[in-house]
This record gives structure tokens, C-alpha cells and sequence, in this order.
């Protein structure tokens, strides 16, 4: 065990994985770096937030593959490769840029088991950078795994922390369905227990982060952090919250949500993204249908405003959701 | 030296109040990218800035050629194409520093700063997003039967994105006047342009779609000047879109905060000898007579205290209240 950033344990699977399976390859813009630069460093970035590290050194332009500006082309690539018994990883840097390149994950990589009647699998790993909190304006901050959950045959990961982060990493890397992967910029350099070896962390198996009696907390990844320090200190009135960590919100683990629900009555959902068809929503929705009978009060869904995410400090701490949000949230919840 | 005329030589290529003024405004461009380059060292500026300081020649060069009613859009390191543009300078540095009397209220910040009153219709932090608008732009500029254009502000890097080629086709086959300016300063983020570029010949691709192109050094503005002026021509005309490569170095890193392990170590220390577009303007007219150093020197000393204005100014002014994060999503509700 050592303690470990969440960007470290994401390098350490990668580094794992490449190892064991001769199959995986990276590609991507820098995840080496220095390809036609003057100073003959070709590891001069190692992706530009430092996960694909060392692997170029070890692996070389084979299996660590620097691509032009092309998102398009490294989606579909990585998809082509999948289906032809490659297992790569298409880091697309910031998670905004799946706009440019939509058609190869939604149309393409997601639908191409169903389509071709089960006979093949498209086993890609899409990473990719997500979240506000770094004043990088509205074409760089988004977390836009709402879009990507809502498409059938693609799977969608959204750690909170280092420990979960290597594990569900090294699952993407096994699994035999498109992953998307994504990773919280200002989670990066948080830091937490990583066993040195090799483990798995299942899909659709929710992390139960504390538990209570309460309310249930439903929040991902950077929201898990914010609602844990939120409940902590409710703890000190005695109020005590289930919090629950989704980990993977396609598939998503229902059962946890329900039967916590069954014991608190009340549900708060906290979700980075923008209100509207969200995962915050999703999981109203489900608790509403499936668990209606236990809800003793309406749902609480602390989530950004509909509005793109704003520039200025200011603003950008106005937009996220933090730890007081949620906590008068619950406070809310308990109030119904 | 001889006693220099009172106006310009007549075989200047430009008057000698447009000498001036593209004289300033690059000057402009430097000093408020070199000033940035400091302040951002306090930690006041919020994001991430991509500095335009080398590249004056380019944006001022092509935008010597444009009216407020011409377009551009330009890209992540655009602040260069906004001043040369027409934007403000305070406005800008506001923006930059996340204001309320920022261009953009500080809700868009330096990647995103445009004045559409201008015809800046914005930078862009997606690489690639700008193309396919300037050939929409420019579609209204043929409609509108007024011989305006539209410019398309890019890099190496951004040549290689797949919308940048919809764009390229897509003008040649409407005929529109868009031009689309792909500035080669060797490096897209950590990666050489040589690698990232296959046929390592943007202008040459640009005539594979079927539009002439040109490359030139786009360190001089005259070469700028000149090769962007015979394509803007070509584009008033009718004669429908055309590209050109100015070949450019930027002085710092991709953003700042860069370490560059990518650069050979005194690769920009050398560049900004001789590279730098300051230096050759100045040599190129005070040698040819246009312009003599004591009509330059002001104009050195007027933007220094023009931008240590702004950047005061700015330090000190309010942000946007709390309730404009959710104003300006929609025109109604
Ligand atoms: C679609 C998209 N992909 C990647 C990026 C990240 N990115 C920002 S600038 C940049 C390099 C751009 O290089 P170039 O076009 O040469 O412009 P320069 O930075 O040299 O001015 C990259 C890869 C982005 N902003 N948008
Ligand atoms: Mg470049």
C-alpha cells in the first residue's frame, strides 16, 4: 500500500496493464510528447496532465501512439483497432472535446456489438479529462458523462479517488465493452491508499463512503469529496448520511441506491453536470419509480445551474456544487 | 544619417499613418503578452493563457487589410487577433482577469474573448471550431454583395483537424471569401509540427482543395502584409477562398507554465534575435527611410503605460455578481 495521487493510480493501471497484455496500446495528442521538437526529448509531456508517464520509454511509438489534432481519427482509430484484437486507449485530453468526435463513440464504437448481432466486441477505453474547479471557461470544464450514460452499449466511469480510480481503470482495460473513462481534473492530485498490485473494482458496484441513517447522499466523483466533508460535519449534530458512490454510472448500481433509500427514506443527489436529463435526474427518476414507497420527502438533486460553466473565479465557485450546498441540502431533506 | 522626408518615402507599401499604426498595435500585442507573462506569476489571473508574444507580425499583417466590417475568429491563443482586431485593450485585460467590465463580462475569459461589433467573432478553445464558422461568416459576406471577407486564424496543429478540412472543401466548393491563415510556429502543444503535419506543406494542401495559397515568414510583417493582401484581393474579387502559412515562432510555451522539454535549449533566445518581428519592422523602415526612431520611441512608451493601465485597472475591478451565472444562456426564455 502507498499513498498515491488519483493520477499516479490511473499511470500505475496503465503501466500494469501494458505489461500483462501485449494488446494495449495509447494513443493520443502528447501522450508522449516531443515528436518532431528540437531538443530529441520524445517524452517531453507524457500527456498533458501526466498520466500516460513512462510509458513511451518502455513501449515506444508502437504501442504509445502521438496523433496529430484529430480527435476524430484517434476515437475511430482506437475503435478500428478494438475491433481488429487491439485493446487501446484513446486519451482525448479535455472530456469537451467528445464534441468533436461524437460520431466515433456514439454511432460507432457504442452500437458496433449490437449491430453486428453480438459476433464481435469493440473493447476501447476512451479517457478523457472532465470537471470545472480550474477557471478553464466553458469549452474546458464541462463533465459531460450525462451524454455518454444515456447511449446503450458504452460504458461510463467516473472515479472519486485513487484506490477506485486503479481498480476500475484496470477493469476498463480487461472489459470487452467501449469504456468511457473519466477523470476529474481537480481530483488529480488527490491523494489516497493504492495497493501496489493488481485488483479489479467490478462495474455497477456502487462504494458505500459512510454510512448513516438519515438521508442517503448519492454524488460522483469530484461531488463525493465535497458531500463527504458536508456530511462529516453533520455528523457533529448527530445527523448521519449514507453516502454513496456510484462509481460507474452505466451500468449503474441501482440496487445499493434503493435498498439505502429503503432504510433512510430521504435522497439527496448531488452531479457536477447541469440539471437537465443529468445523472442527478436519472437517479430522482429511478428512486422515484422503483422506491416510491419508502420516500418519506422529495427528492433533493443539488447540481450546477443550466448554464454553460463560467470563466471568472468568482462565478465558476458560484456554479459548482460545494460542501454547503449539499449540506443545506440535507438539511432540507430533513426538514420535508 | 540622411535627413529623413517629413512623410513617408513614395515607394513605401503603406502610408505612413498605417506604418504607424501597425507599428503600434504589434508593439501593443507584445507588451500586453509580455506583461501577462508576468502577472500571471502572481496567481491573479484565473485559467490558462496561451501568449501570442512572437506572432505580432501575423494578426496585424492580415488585419491591416480588414474593416470592423471584415470577420475573423481566431483561437486559444488569440489575443493577438482581438487587439489587431480592433478589441480593447482594457476590455480585454478585464476579460482576462475575470471582470465585470470584461469584453465578455468575465464569463468567457481569455480563450473566449470576442467583440462581434468588431467582426471578432471570438477566440476559440476548441482547436478546429473556427474554420467551419468563417465559411458561415463568409457565406454572409457573399450574400451580403459588399466585397467583405471572413478569416479563419489557425495553427500547424489545427491543420490537422478533420472539421479545418470540411471548412477548406466546403469554401472552395460555395466559392465564399473566407481565408483561412494558418500560423506554422513549429509546435502544436508538445508536438512538433514536422511530425504532426504528414505532408509537412500546409499551403500545399491548402491547393489540393482546389484554392490558391502562400507561404511566407511571418516574423516580417511586409511579407505578411503583401502575400495577404494579394489572397484578401483574390477573395473580395470573387475568385473565392484562398490560404496562407506564415512561418512564425512563439516566444514562450504552449500555455503559461509550460516547461518546453520539447524546445532545444536556447531555441527561443535565438529566435528572438532573429525572428522578432519588432526588430525587423523597425530595421526595414527606419532603413528604407519611412520612419525614424523618435516616431517610433513614443509610440514604445505610450503602449507601456497604456497597458500598465489596464493591467492596474484590472487587478483592482469587481467581478460579475453571483446572478450572472445563469444570465445570457438564452436570447428569451
Ligand atoms: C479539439 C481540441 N483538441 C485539442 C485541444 C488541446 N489543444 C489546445 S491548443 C493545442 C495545440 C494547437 O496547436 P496549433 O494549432 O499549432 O496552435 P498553437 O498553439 O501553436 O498556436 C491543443 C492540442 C483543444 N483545445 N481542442
Ligand atoms: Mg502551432
Amino acid at each position: 500500500m502507498a499513498q498515491m495521487t488519483m493520477r499516479d493510480a490511473i499511470n500505475a493501471a496503465l503501466h500494469l496493464e501494458m505489461a500483462r497484455d501485449p494488446r494495449v496500446i495509447v494513443l493520443g495528442e502528447d501522450v508522449s510528447g516531443g515528436a518532431g521538437g528540437t531538443s530529441g526529448n520524445r517524452e517531453a509531456s507524457g500527456g498533458i496532465f501526466g498520466v500516460t508517464k513512462g510509458l513511451w520509454p518502455l513501449y515506444g511509438d508502437e504501442r504509445v501512439i502521438d496523433t496529430p489534432i484529430s480527435e476524430s481519427a484517434i476515437v475511430g482509430a482506437a475503435a478500428g483497432a478494438a475491433l481488429a484484437g487491439l485493446r487501446p486507449v484513446a486519451e482525448l485530453m479535455f472530456a469537451d472535446f467528445v464534441g468533436v468526435c461524437m460520431d466515433q463513440i456514439f454511432n460507432q464504437a457504442a452500437k458496433f456489438r449490437y449491430m453486428f448481432g453480438g459476433k464481435s466486441s469493440c473493447p476501447v477505453v476512451i479517457r478523457a479529462a472532465m470537471g470545472a474547479g480550474m477557471n478553464m471557461g466553458a469549452q474546458h470544464s464541462q463533465t459531460i458523462y450525462p451524454f455518454i450514460t444515456a447511449v446503450p452499449g458504452i460504458k461510463v466511469v467516473v472515479p472519486s479517488n485513487a484506490y477506485d480510480a486503479k481498480g476500475l481503470m484496470l477493469q476498463a482495460l480487461r472489459d470487452d465493452d467501449p469504456v468511457m473513462f473519466f477523470e476529474h481534473k481537480a481530483l488529480y492530485p488527490r491523494k489516497g491508499e493504492v495497493p501496489d498490485g493488481d485488483y479489479t473494482i467490478p462495474f455497477g458496484e456502487a462504494a458505500l463512503v459512510r454510512e448513516g441513517e438519515h438521508v442517503t447522499v448519492v454524488a460522483l466523483a469530484r461531488m463525493v469529496p465535497f458531500a463527504e466533508k458536508a456530511i462529516d460535519l453533520l455528523a457533529k449534530e448527530g445527523i448521519t448520511c449514507d453516502l454513496i458512490d456510484p462509481r460507474t454510472t452505466s451500468p449503474l448500481d441501482e440496487e445499493t441506491i434503493l435498498e439505502s433509500v429503503e432504510n433512510t427514506g430521504r435522497l439527496v443527489v448531488v452531479d457536477e453536470s447541469p440539471p437537465r436529463c443529468s445523472v442527478a435526474s436519472d437517479i430522482a427518476g429511478i428512486v422515484a419509480s422503483k422506491g416510491f414507497h419508502a420516500l418519506k420527502a422529495p427528492i433533493v438533486q443539488v447540481t450546477a445551474p443550466h448554464a454553460p460553466v463560467p470563466f471568472a473565479r468568482e462565478l465558476e465557485r458560484a456554479y459548482v456544487p460545494g460542501p454547503q450546498k449539499i449540506e443545506t441540502a440535507i438539511r432540507q431533506v430533513l426538514k420535508d | 544619417m540622411a535627413t529623413a522626408p517629413a512623410s513617408s518615402a513614395p515607394h513605401a507599401p503603406l502610408a505612413r499613418e498605417q506604418l504607424l499604426r501597425a507599428y503600434r498595435t504589434m508593439k501593443t500585442i507584445r507588451e500586453f503578452e509580455e506583461r501577462l507573462h508576468v502577472e500571471i506569476q502572481t496567481g491573479e489571473i484565473p485559467g490558462f493563457t496561451h501568449l501570442y508574444a512572437g506572432q505580432e507580425a501575423v494578426a496585424v499583417g492580415v488585419c491591416e487589410h480588414l474593416s470592423d466590417r471584415d470577420y475573423i475568429v481566431s483561437t486559444h491563443r488569440g489575443h493577438g487577433h482581438c487587439l489587431a482586431k480592433g478589441c480593447d485593450v482594457q476590455g480585454m485585460m478585464y476579460e482576462i482577469y475575470g471582470r465585470a467590465a470584461g469584453l465578455c463580462k468575465g464569463k468567457g475569459g481569455s480563450m473566449h474573448i470576442a467583440d462581434v461589433t468588431k467582426g471578432m467573432l471570438g477566440a476559440n478553445a476548441i482547436v478546429g471550431g473556427g474554420p467551419p464558422l468563417a465559411v458561415g461568416a463568409a457565406i454572409a459576406c457573399r450574400n451580403r454583395k459588399d466585397g467583405t471577407v471572413s478569416v479563419a486564424f489557425g495553427g500547424d496543429g489545427s491543420a490537422n483537424q478533420g472539421t479545418v478540412f470540411e471548412a477548406m472543401n466546403m469554401a472552395v466548393v460555395l466559392k465564399v471569401p473566407a481565408l483561412f491563415v494558418f500560423e506554422n510556429n513549429g509546435y502544436s502543444e508538445h508536438t512538433g509540427a514536422d511530425y504532426a503535419v504528414g505532408s509537412k506543406d500546409i499551403a500545399g494542401r491548402a491547393r489540393g482543395f482546389g484554392m490558391p495559397a502562400e507561404k511566407c515568414d511571418g516574423s516580417d510583417f511586409f511579407a505578411v502584409y503583401e502575400a495577404f493582401g494579394r489572397l484578401c484581393a483574390h477573395a473580395r474579387a470573387g475568385g473565392g477562398p484562398a490560404t496562407l502559412e506564415p512561418v512564425i515562432t512563439r516566444y514562450y510555451g504552449h500555455f503559461e507554465g509550460d516547461p518546453q522539454l520539447y524546445r532545444a535549449k536556447d531555441e527561443v533566445k535565438r529566435l528572438r534575435e532573429t525572428m522578432d518581428c519588432l526588430k525587423k519592422f523597425r530595421a526595414r523602415v527606419e532603413g528604407e527611410g519611412w520612419l525614424k526612431a523618435s516616431d517610433l520611441d513614443p509610440i514604445d512608451e505610450q503602449v507601456l503605460a497604456q497597458i500598465d493601465v489596464a493591467v492596474k485597472s484590472a487587478r483592482s475591478a469587481p467581478p460579475a455578481p453571483e446572478s450572472e451565472v445563469t444570465t445570457d444562456v438564452y436570447a428569451t426564455y
